[in-house]
């Protein structure tokens, strides 16, 4: 299934990626062949195998609910750019 | 045209765990911005998640408080998108396969009907942090003390067909959750708060009409009047010719109306794919047998019981059962009362509810606790004051006076059973009264409530009643 250079900007938008115009075809290209791959593998039949979550064959362990944590507030905030009053401080979003 | 409406809730309930879903940090509400997120909650390079067994087991009992299926596996999946309080980029809830499919929740209909409403599902995952877009020089202001925290998102059928119905079912979810403890319900704090879809067709019609949803509904207030001011704007916008437009609504409580939201994201398009980071949840059925075991008793068989041992009517029994904090001061106070349930009904919902109603109180908080109020109703039982005096002492011992025994004691309010003594009373009401005596003497019958309300005039409401009545009768017969 070959993308259109507008899928490819749509994705690109989608994880906030900045893409130059130039480079848009060969990712055209390469993402398509990744789709062509997947419709290869969805020509398998695969009625009667349930879907597979996740490829380790085990499950999920259950952490007890407990406090564990303590306030590290002050080194997590030492990499932030910007912080004020104890908020990590961003460019304004305005629903 | 006739109309009919079409309701959907998404509700999401905070769930009462102390740590966060996949982190050990605290849930607790109100703490300093950003103490409370921890590596995890950040989304900090390197970190796992690790679910919360607690929030596993409240979200399987709802399921079975909801007969639903409980699913013995379910999946964990991410869901993409970009927004400030989100630090990973996506939410961690449960997409295909959710923990608790298909169940249903009885509602009751102002016509005193029962309506079944349909449970589609209902899923695990996180919250997001919170924005404050005020007052930093133009930036934004992220505290992530709530990312992480564990919510159920109960999604129900279109069922509902009225505001009104909508509300007597977020209602009736609303007490279940705090009847179940899995969350505390505090709708100011965010602990329950509701999506609403609503569309419009004409009545008749099989397929639904296109449905804008309404974001983050906080009361039940806001509820109805949302639903009921989109139900019109979108009646008026297809009897003029016009399509409603499938969007996001945001309500504005001050104007009173819906407007649309400025898209977050092009067409919701959230990408989910299974979470890599999390194994399926199996739940083995010893552990969901064990859950089973904790379930408390239900409102709706509560409410059975109460009509059922206490012969208290169905509206009262609803009233009492509303709550679990109400029901269970109920049967305190009828503990400690030592019987008379009905006189124990009526005034928990009379004087109690009203007092509390003034106070802005909760029944938890009452200063009148249910050993103390069934220490009055005791004292009414056995004679030591009538009724009307117990409210006198019901609103000293509100006013923190001390036990009913101590004020009784204390103002003198015994009620007068001397024979003897209410005689006098009469004799003395009857001299100053000739007129009335020859009057009654002559068949005037309903001059007896005169004479009760002079003697109990005079008596400052304490002579007993019954005897009154009957000496009444008596002193003032024809001779």
């Amino acid at each position: 299934m070959p993308l259109s250079g507008k899928d490819v900007e749509n994705i690109a938008h989608l994880a906030r990626l900045a893409l130059a115009e130039e480079d848009i075809p060969r990712y055209v290209r390469e993402l398509s062949s990744i789709l062509n791959l997947v419709e290869q593998l969805q020509r398998v039949d695969t009625e009667g195998v349930p879907p597979m979550a996740h490829p380790l064959d085990a499950h999920q362990r259950l952490r007890p609910d407990a406090v564990t944590e303590t306030d590290q507030r002050e080194l997590f905030q030492s990499t932030a750019p910007l912080t004020e009053a104890g908020l990590y401080l961003v460019p304004r979003v305005i629903e | 045209m006739d109309w009919e409406t079409v309701i959907g809730l998404e509700i999401h309930a905070q769930l009462a765990t102390r740590s966060k879903i996949f982190s050990g940090a605290s849930t607790a509400f109100g703490a300093e911005p950003n103490t409370q997120a921890c590596a995890v909650d950040l989304g900090l390079p390197g970190v796992l998640p690790v679910l919360n067994e607690g929030a596993v087991r409240m979200a399987v009992k709802f399921g079975l408080a909801v007969g639903a299926e409980v699913a013995r596996r379910s999946v964990f999946a991410r869901k993409n998108y970009f927004y400030p309080d989100l630090p990973k980029g996506y939410q961690i809830s449960q997409y295909e396969l959710p923990v608790v499919a298909g169940g249903h929740l009885d509602i009751e209909l102002e016509d005193g009907s029962t309506k079944r409403v349909g449970i589609t599902r209902a899923h695990l995952e996180e919250d997001a942090g919170k924005s404050l877009h005020e007052d930093f020089h133009g930036l934004t202001g992220i505290d992530l003390n709530r990312a992480g925290t564990p919510l159920l998102e109960i999604v129900s059928e279109p069922d509902l067909r009225s505001p009104r119905e909508a509300v007597a079912y977020m209602k009736r979810l609303h007490a279940l959750v705090r009847y179940l403890e899995i969350c505390d319900g505090n709708m100011q704090e965010g602990s329950f708060r509701c999506d609403a879809n609503v569309s419009v067709r004409p009545r008749g019609q099989s397929t639904y009409g296109t449905r804008a949803e309404i974001k983050n509904l906080n009361s039940f207030r806001f509820v109805e009047r949302a639903i009921q001011y989109e139900v019109e704007r979108q009646i008026t916008l297809l009897e003029s010719g016009g399509t409603v437009q499938q969007e996001t609504r945001l309500y504005d409580p001050d104007r009173g109306e819906t407007r649309p939201m400025r898209s977050k994201e092009e067409a919701n398009d959230y990408r989910y794919f299974p979470d890599p980071d999390l194994l399926p949840l199996v739940l083995e059925e010893s552990f969901v047998e064990e859950v089973k075991a904790t379930l408390p008793e239900l409102p709706d068989a509560r409410k059975a019981r109460f009509t059922r041992d206490y012969g208290l009517s169905p509206y009262d029994a609803g009233v009492l059962t509303a709550t679990r904090e109400m029901a269970d001061f109920y049967e305190s106070t009828l503990r400690a009362a030592g019987g008379e349930p009905k006189i124990a009904a009526n005034w928990v919902m009379g004087e109690l509810s009203g007092a509390l109603n003034k106070g802005s109180l909760e029944v938890t908080a009452s200063p009148v606790g249910p050993e103390a109020l069934g220490g009055l109703l005791r004292r009414i039982a056995d004679g030591t004051i009538s009724g009307k005096i117990a409210k006198e002492v019901f609103e000293a011992m509100w006013a923190g006076e001390g036990d009913a025994e101590a004020i009784i004691e204390r103002r003198g309010l015994r009620q007068v059973t001397d024979t003897g003594a209410i005689e006098r009373l009469v004799d003395q009401v009857m001299a100053a009264n000739p007129e009335q005596v020859a009057g009654y003497r002559a068949g005037k019958d309903k001059l007896l409530g005169f004479f009760v309300g002079q003697v109990m005039k005079v008596s400052g409401g304490k002579a007993n009643p019954g005897q009154l009545n009957e000496i009444l009768k008596r002193k003032l017969a024809p001779r």
